[in-house]
């Protein structure tokens, strides 16, 4: 059964993708892109990462819906295709596509228990993780534990974007592309 | 302005189990699916709900602005310091063996305290951000 | 029978390329600055699944030990990914301060128009 729910929300995944390619509004955009991200989360409470799932459909249907809705209250919301031609973009990205997928081949097949990625350093985690942190998530053991450093590095990316978005918002302002600086 | 009661109602009817539900996320982290980051950005939520249904002023009021934008380093350095009190105790880096008589609870006291510091940069962030670009449409 | 056994092992990871791939496409052949960004967030979230679908296990659950269940999934990329998704958002923050202002000194956030007004004297 996991593998046809799998399946299916994969489906719609790719549908929902073709229709924020087709899309010129950008407001449709936005929207697509929220159910997009909504339809990541299913796929990933079907994949088992339900820390990840929830992180999923909080920060990117809802916080970074609200941001890109909010930056475009800034700017025009119809798109202008480019005059250029688009073949060249679609024969690198389909070859771009093949090469890759050619090469997703070799990978054990899904689901698999005895794939080299649980081998390795994983069941020590499972193993000893009551017994050296007390706390039966896992997530949360190796996220603040184990790798502490990741996350550390991770929350300074974070207070670094924060900084620069600042920076670059809260400073004077300047309208209109005449009195631009020469 | 009578036509959004029920969204001006119903938000103040749903403000507090947002920030309970966020509480509950940060804190029950450790046995179920949760933690600094998730509970970080819903409780960022909260406050962007207030100041969608009324207005930027009302979420100042909830979340200062001030406040906010000191709460990014603030969180950097709550994790940094957890991990820096590990020399107090003769110990590396993020090794929290040192914080409790028995070493897995120290463990788990460290892994709460960084987990706190995630929270507050995160939510901190998210606000600021917000904040920022609204006011720049203004 | 074999080949449809193939396709339904590998139809995750094909999907996962074919999102990765359209949102390239999206970057590479759209001008639009807001749609490149969507694009970017689109090819980044494929790398999300690219990362946790190795990590499932058929019959396994989430990996929240409990004494009545033995098999979980794989919990590092899910810890990876955590944190990719929460830097995700702040970095497509900082990219759309960037669209502002650059919107606030060009008056546009097409790239053609861009170019050819900072072309122009």
């Amino acid at each position: 059964m996991e593998p046809i729910i799998n399946m299916a929300l994969l489906t719609m995944l790719a549908v929902v993708t073709v229709a924020i390619i087709g899309q010129r509004s950008l407001f449709g955009v936005v929207i697509l892109a929220s159910i997009y991200s909504f339809l990541i989360a299913s796929v990933l409470v079907v994949l088992d990462a339900v820390d990840v799932a929830m992180t999923e459909a909080s920060v990117g249907a809802g916080i970074s819906t609200v941001l890109l809705l909010a930056a475009l209250h800034l700017v025009k919301t119809i798109e202008v295709l480019p005059t250029q031609p688009r073949l060249p973009p679609l024969l690198v990205s389909a070859l771009a596509g093949v090469t890759v997928i050619w090469g997703t081949l070799v990978l054990p097949p899904f689901g698999t228990a005895d794939a080299p990625i649980h081998r390795h350093v994983v069941p020590r985690y499972i193993e000893r993780s009551i017994e050296e942190t007390n706390v039966p998530n896992l997530v949360s053991s190796i996220l603040a534990d184990y790798r502490g450093y990741d996350t550390l590095g991770e929350t300074t990316v974070i207070f670094t974007a924060g900084i620069g978005v600042l920076l670059l918002l809260r400073g004077t302002r300047r309208r209109g592309h005449n009195d631009r600086a020469d | 302005m009578s036509l959004d009661l029920i969204l001006r109602i119903g938000t103040k009817l749903i403000l507090p189990f947002i920030l309970l539900f966020a509480l509950y996320v940060q804190f029950h982290g450790d046995y179920g699916p949760g933690g600094g980051f998730q509970a970080g950005v819903i409780a960022a939520g909260m406050v962007i709900l207030v100041s969608i249904t009324f207005g930027l002023a009302a979420a100042k009021q909830v979340a200062p602005q001030a406040m906010v934008e000191r709460m990014i380093p603030v969180g950097l350095l709550i994790y940094a310091g957890t991990g820096a009190a590990g020399f107090l105790f003769g110990r590396n880096y993020l090794d929290y063996s040192s914080f409790a008589h028995d070493p897995a609870h120290g463990h788990e006291l460290g892994i709460l305290l960084v987990e706190f510091g995630v929270l507050i940069t995160v939510s901190g962030t998210m606000v600021s951000l917000f904040y920022a670009f609204v006011e720049r449409g203004r | 029978m074999d080949f449809f056994r193939t396709v339904a092992d590998h139809y995750n990871y094909v999907i996962t390329i074919f999102v990765m791939v359209a949102g390239l496409y999206i970057v590479t052949s759209r001008g639009n600055l807001i749609k490149k960004l969507v694009g970017l967030a689109i090819f980044q979230t494929s790398v999300y699944l690219l990362y946790i679908e190795p990590g499932k296990i058929l019959g396994g659950t989430a990996p929240i030990l409990h004494p009545d269940f033995t098999v979980y999934s794989n919990p590092l990329p899910h810890v990876l990914i955590l944190t990719a998704i929460v830097v995700g958002v702040a970095t497509l923050a900082l990219g759309l301060a960037l669209v502002v202002r650059i919107n606030e000194a060009f008056g546009s956030i097409e790239e053609e128009e861009i170019i050819e007004k900072d072309r122009a004297p």
